[in-house]
């Protein structure tokens, strides 16, 4: 099963998950510049994908703390997720993402 | 400005949980320690990103939150009467000619030990930098992270961005002060104090403030003076005039002055051996999130672990001529007495 995750450059890549991983998981398993900063615990934005919209409703809804934790990152767009949040199944094999701007 | 200087046996950068264990780590074999933190208080990231959230693998805790682990930790570290300076940042560090290290905050807090533990997690928790093209023009002339002194907002025009405690209070506080405010957020919805968004709804019903849901994507102005801030929003975008930016976006964790200690560093860790959990720099320790070696597990428990060798190792340098007795505090009365229980 795979993801494909554009990154920051604009590079494609096409990334492998196993069910139960989360998408943070799989993204950060390869060197694509997502910090992931908490390790998953949606606490810090880091881990900001946009998802291609056609996928959006595919997903599990977001918890009021994702939406919250939300508040604390930057170009936010309607289809903004935080990859710690999204937990990868057979039913998103071929999602396709966008990995958000970062900061310093 | 401060200006003081004490003396002790170890400065612990970092009062997450394995920098308060490392105070009862070094307090067990009689050292003293003094533990310096850039937030107000103890906890580190268990304090600040998941105080409420439970912890599972704490050996003997079968479910623990941060904000209960830093409790019991700081209860375990009392009878070492640890000394904590918080709300600073560890600025410089300096080898002195008597061989000590010479820790100094941005405080001007100066602590002077033999012995250096960094057990700084992540790094410090400094304020999220918005990537918006150009705004380290702005940065300390219109644009700050931080309220030092109220008066210095006074008679400006404010933008003040974010949803959270910090966007809030400081909209309701500057208010009363500032020749305008708008608070900027990108949902109508707060997480917030309900009090707060209730009396910030309120001064804007009134007009004494404005509300405006959309994102900051750039800034105006010029010679570091800024004019104005742009806005996106579903209904399109706009402009803010305004001299002030402050933006509350939550926070972030930066390596900072650490990384000019002269230490080798890994991707951004301090490098240690795993005996004594010591950096290239002798006297200058590294234990928990911050270091590395082969086979790091980020885990609170790898932390204590690596405190209670590097405490064995900082008694020497602490104490060059004595001889160090391993002990168990099942038996011995010499630990009871530094724990108090004897």
């Amino acid at each position: 099963m795979k993801v494909l995750a554009t990154d920051r450059e604009g590079g494609q890549h096409e990334l492998s998950f196993q069910e139960g991983d989360t998408l943070m998981q799989v993204l950060t398993d390869e060197d694509l510049g997502v910090r992931a900063e908490c390790g998953g615990c949606c606490a810090c934005a880091t881990c900001h994908v946009y998802v291609d919209p056609a996928w959006l409703g595919c997903l599990p809804p977001q918890s009021d703390d994702e939406v919250a934790m939300l508040d604390e990152a930057f170009e936010v767009e309607p289809n903004s997720r935080l990859s710690c949040q999204i937990t990868m199944s057979p039913a998103l094999n071929g999602l396709t993402v966008t990995i958000a701007p970062d900061w310093n | 400005m401060t200006e003081q200087r004490s003396l002790t046996d170890a400065v612990i950068i970092g009062a997450g949980p394995v920098g308060l264990f490392a105070v009862f780590e070094l307090g067990l074999l009689g050292l003293k320690a003094h533990v310096v933190d850039i937030q107000d208080k103890p906890g580190g990231q268990c304090a600040e990103l998941y105080p409420e959230k439970p912890i599972y693998d704490i050996p003997a805790l079968p479910i623990v939150t941060g904000g209960e682990l830093v409790e019991r930790l700081l209860k375990q570290a009392e009878p070492f009467a640890p000394v904590f300076h918080l709300g600073q940042m560890a600025e410089k560090l300096e080898k002195l000619d008597n061989g000590n290290w010479l820790m100094t905050t941005d405080l001007g807090q100066a602590i002077e030990a033999p012995v250096i533990v960094v057990a700084a997690g992540g790094g410090s928790f400094v304020p999220k930098r918005p990537p918006i093209a150009g705004i380290d023009d702005y940065e300390g002339t219109s644009v700050f992270y931080s309220v030092r002194k109220m008066e210095s907002f006074r008679g400006k025009h404010l933008v003040i961005a974010g949803g959270g405690d910090s966007a809030l209070d400081w909209t309701l506080n500057l208010q009363p002060v500032a020749a305008s405010v708008t608070l900027v957020h990108r949902r109508p919805d707060f997480r917030a104090a309900p009090d707060s968004v209730a009396k910030m709804r309120a001064l804007a019903e009134a007009g004494k403030i404005t509300f405006t849901v959309a994102q900051i994507t750039g800034l105006e102005g010029e010679g570091g003076r800024l004019s104005a801030v742009k806005l996106k929003s579903e209904a399109g975008e706009a402009v803010a005039p305004c001299d002030t930016l402050l933006p509350f976006y939550g926070l972030t964790m930066k390596l900072g002055p650490i990384a000019d200690f002269g230490l080798n560093l890994t991707e951004n860790h301090i490098a240690v051996d795993t005996e004594k959990f010591e950096s290239s720099v002798p006297g200058i320790f590294a234990i928990g999130d911050i270091n590395t070696y082969p086979g790091k597990l980020k885990l609170i428990l790898s932390g204590f672990h690596e405190a209670a060798l590097m405490a064995h190792q900082a008694f020497h340098y602490v104490h060059p001529d004595q001889k160090l007795r391993f002990q168990y505090t099942t038996t011995s009365t010499e630990l009871h007495q530094r724990l108090h229980v004897a």
